[in-house]
């Protein structure tokens, strides 16, 4: 029954992608100069492959929702990107990187893909240097490396704690470059709603122009998507406003395959919801893992008081604190990797040990570490974080320690892809956050960055030709086409029935709802009851909301209101998708944790038997959606209980 | 909290602008300033009892300070009253009870607004593009750490590197001039050996770019700096202008065209 084939190659883990490159096809330059590309999305991955692509020689269009490339929300990441390079002669390497993400991700991600991340890191970070990117530095003029969660190395190259504004801007530079010699031509403020399919391969995309409103339409002999992450179907997720899964699903719905769309990663240090007025939550770095202490009281009645105002943090004795990370999970300590120490969290929180005046909140403690190495060493590191938390929260966090709580960061789930990043769909491309393919269950810290950087400078550059060198005579595509045609008619009709239903909530009203349900029954923890519920709650969710929205403004000109509202279409469905697949997988694993299935300790409880494998749904028009199964062989590896423990 | 909001709006770039006043009562003072305007607009697309009404469109993306896309004018201030903040790290704490604020779009020659509180930005990419990158290409490059930094240059490519490219800098010039922004760009290279071999003739295409883009001189008011939401300081605009005129261009230089950062 499965229609997926990986199209790993064949040979030991560590030569795969040297033997995929050395019998790969090949696109010679003149030929290049006649071939276009179009790539969604200018963030790390986007950024990259547009730029790598221009540089070889391919005719480019790259898009962007915001006003400028550089705001992709890549920009946001803060604490840093992994590479094997063992500049700390700490014991890394190449497979120990690729063995900690395989683990990390709980034996849920594709054996050759991660070795594959793995190997690139290295180069990546070579690039990033030669482009100018001011990462941090030793004394000595060499490049520093701190860690991070699920790692027992430092490997973790950071640029204070804003890594990933300057990587994205070292990929926006080397895109500047090639918009400024015309080998990529550039679309701002413009929203891709269709992918267009001709003959059964990707070959343009339908795109709203947000500043008159018009439906745009380009061709292409292959399309890239590096649209990110969905995390923003939960309303509140630290991702940007803008970031969405509109993209992904209108793939979806043109015959890519969705894979592992349950798999989100709760990102356990954010500061904490504190009113319902709330549009976002802010990220606080990972890294301040490796110099913060977490705890909550010990005692049920100092936690109260806490809540209550009663008590300050520093009033509770070193004995009456609970270090439950350390206590716990003593070989990792506050550096376990973020499922688990987001699960911690919430266990300590549910069980009434939690502290804010919510209750759902536990201490993030510098005090220690300030003492150790003095206030000018914690600033240098963290400085703008601290910042950042005092302006949002009114408390110094070098007097008091933080609060924090875990909020949806990052989806480890997107479109299915084989070993060249291909989707189900012949000619479109998923890169970054937007695939499925490294991250298993569970992304490592740091990871993120560099897998955006690995897909857009060292894989897709590579297995694009790949592609390529059949379609070399094939003609530029002519946007009048019937296909072009009917896919502009649908997003019209779309459009024109959201302005006409003058309902009366507004669309945010519905996105609450929508993450109301979403947070409750497909979050931290999951069970059949809820997802069930989930299932028919968005169901019915998405009735009223054909019934009872309420799109202001117009059709032509910049209308926020419509472009929320044309997002939101996709997110009632795609949340839908993340329960189903919730539902049917009964394991826990990575963020994935199912209530049922845990340990006496409370630990994951994971079923390889029957689930060591990727999920990948088909869309069906006017029914449920079909699932397809990648078994998950590992060839080079044990697979293993985690244990962060010993 | 209740106050009293003076909004420029504008429905596009040809149209004539003008000031709307709106009225908004119990605003939490933990509220950011762009969730306070969410709470205007859903207070907009709610209370109005016709259609089509139109929401005030404005520019925002992280909501954490970073993206540089938020560009409100508060109060006569570009990012409103808090130093070194972006306006959507701004909170109402820092306002009264009964204020009036008044809220302007940026306003600069080069950044022609698009709607309301929008403002199209693209002559900070067109400079970028012009010479704001070290021309080197994916892969063939030696290891990272084959060239040591000395770790003061580092920092200090660090702090030019921060600029988020919002535009306050240029907003807050009486000449609307894009000096710290290009001094900032062209000092992180400056500072790194990776960006010494194109120095020369990336200042001086990113100025040239700068002045055809109708970005006004310095004013030397240090209006800037001032403004600026990563408190980027000028230092890096004498650091350019040493750049600039220790690099005079010679014949040779013009005689060279395409590629690369000039």
């Amino acid at each position: 029954m499965t229609k997926l084939n990986a199209k790993i190659p064949s040979g030991p883990l560590a030569e795969k992608w040297t033997r995929y490159k050395t019998d790969q096809k090949l696109v010679n330059p003149a030929n290049k100069r006649k071939l276009d590309i179009i790539v969604v999305g200018t963030g790390l991955a986007g950024a990259a492959a547009a730029a790598s692509f221009g540089e070889m020689g391919f005719k480019v269009k790259v898009f962007c929702i915001q006003d400028s490339p550089r705001r992709a929300h890549s920009i946001a990441a803060q604490g840093g990107i992994n590479a094997a390079k063992n500049y700390p002669n700490d014991g890394d390497s190449v497979y120990r990187l690729f063995y900690d993400t395989i683990k990390g991700g709980d034996y849920r991600a594709r054996e050759a893909n991660v070795y594959r991340l793995a190997e690139v890191s290295n180069s990546i970070i070579d690039q990033c240097v030669a482009q100018g990117v001011p990462f941090a530095r030793e004394y000595s003029g060499y490049l520093d490396n701190r860690s991070f969660g699920g790692a027992q190395v430092s490997r973790t190259f950071y640029a204070r704690g804003q890594t990933g504004q300057q990587l994205l801007l070292g990929a926006y530079g080397a895109l500047s470059k090639e918009i400024g010699l015309g080998h990529v031509e550039l679309y701002h403020r413009h929203e891709m709603l269709d992918l267009v399919l001709i003959d059964g391969r990707a070959r343009g995309i339908i795109a709203r122009n947000v500043v008159t409103g018009e439906l745009e339409r380009f061709a292409a002999h292959a399309v890239v998507l590096a649209t990110g992450g969905y995390g923003n179907v939960y309303f509140l997720s630290t991702n940007a406003m803008n970031s969405n899964g509109s993209a992904a699903m209108r793939a979806f719905k043109r015959g890519a395959f969705f894979a592992n769309p349950a798999y989100v990663q709760i990102h356990p240090t954010c500061i904490p919801v504190h009113g319902d007025y709330q549009s976002k939550l802010t990220l606080m770095s990972e890294s301040l893992r490796n110099d913060g202490r977490i705890w909550v009281p010990k005692k049920k009645e100092d936690a109260e008081k806490v809540r209550k105002g009663v008590l300050k943090p520093r009033d509770i004795p070193e004995n009456d604190r609970d270090y439950y990370l350390e206590r716990r999970y003593p070989a990792f300590g506050n550096l376990v990797p973020r499922d688990v120490a987001s699960r911690a969290a919430k266990e300590r929180c549910d069980a009434g040990f939690g502290v804010g005046n919510t209750g759902l909140a536990v201490y993030l403690d510098f005090a220690e570490s300030i003492q150790r190495l003095g206030r000018n060493v914690i600033e240098a590191r963290y400085g703008n974080l601290f910042q950042m938390y005092e302006k949002i929260v009114d408390e110094n966090p070098y007097e008091t320690p933080m609060m924090i709580y875990p909020a949806v960061h990052y989806t480890m789930g997107g479109l299915w892809v084989d070993y060249e990043l291909q989707t189900t769909v012949p000619g479109l491309f998923a890169a970054g956050e937007a695939n499925f393919s490294d991250h298993g269950a569970n992304r490592l810290g740091a990871s993120a960055l560099m897998q955006g950087l690995a897909d857009g400078y060292f894989v897709l550059p590579y297995t694009i030709q790949n592609y390529l060198a059949d379609q070399i005579s094939v003609p530029r595509f002519k946007t009048d086409t019937p296909e072009f045609d009917e896919a502009e008619k649908k997003i019209h009709a779309e459009i024109d029935r959201l302005l006409s239903v003058k309902g009366k909530q507004s669309v945010d009203t519905f996105h609450r709802k929508l993450g109301t349900i979403m947070w409750e029954n497909v979050g931290m923890g999951r069970n059949e009851a809820g997802l069930k519920l989930a299932i028919e709650k968005i169901r019915l969710l998405r009735e009223e909301f054909w019934k009872d929205v309420r799109v202001v403004g117009s059709k032509t000109g910049v209308n926020q209101e419509l472009e929320k509202a044309l997002r939101l279409v996709d997110y009632l469905e795609l949340g839908e998708l993340m329960a189903r697949d919730a539902l049917l997988r009964n394991e826990s694993c990575g963020g994935h944790f199912r209530e049922e299935y845990q340990t006496e300790d409370g630990e994951a409880l994971r079923d390889d038997q029957n689930y060591k494998y990727v999920s990948a749904w088909e869309y069906k028009p006017d029914d449920v959606p079909e699932k397809h199964v990648e078994p998950l062989n590992y060839e080079f590896i044990e697979v293993k209980t985690r244990n962060y423990k010993v | 909290m209740k106050l009293t909001l003076k909004i420029w709006r504008q429905e596009n770039a040809k149209a004539k602008g003008r000031f709307e006043t709106y009225q908004l009562d119990n605003i939490s003072s933990d509220c950011s300033f762009l969730e306070m305007l969410d709470i205007l607009n859903e207070q907009l697309v709610n209370d109005q009892v016709k259609l089509p009404v139109d929401t005030i469109s404005f520019d925002h993306d992280c909501r954490e300070g970073i993206c540089g896309m938020c560009s409100l004018y508060i109060n006569g201030r570009p990012h409103g009253p808090e130093q070194g903040t972006t306006v959507c790290q701004l909170h109402m704490r820092h306002f009264k009870d009964g204020d009036t604020i008044t809220i302007e779009p940026w306003r600069a020659g080069p950044f022609p607004v698009v709607k309301d509180l929008m403002v199209d930005r693209l002559a900070f990419d067109k400079i970028i593009q012009a010479g704001g990158f070290t021309s080197v290409s994916t892969g063939g490059v030696p290891d990272a750490n084959a060239i040591p930094i000395r770790k003061e240059d580092a920092d200090l490519a660090m702090d030019a590197a921060a600029c988020i490219g919002c535009g306050a800098c240029v907003a807050a010039c009486k000449n609307a001039s894009a000096m710290l922004f290009v001094a900032a760009k062209v000092s992180q290279f400056a500072l790194l050996p990776q960006g010494k071999i194109e120095a020369k003739e990336r200042v001086h295409a990113m100025v040239a770019k700068m002045d055809e883009l109708g970005f006004g001189n310095c004013s030397n008011t240090y209006a800037c700096e001032a403004e600026c939401p990563k408190n980027i300081s000028v230092e890096n605009i004498a650091r350019m202008n040493r750049e600039y005129f220790s690099q005079a261009v010679t014949k040779a230089d013009r005689k060279q065209n395409g590629g690369g950062a000039g």
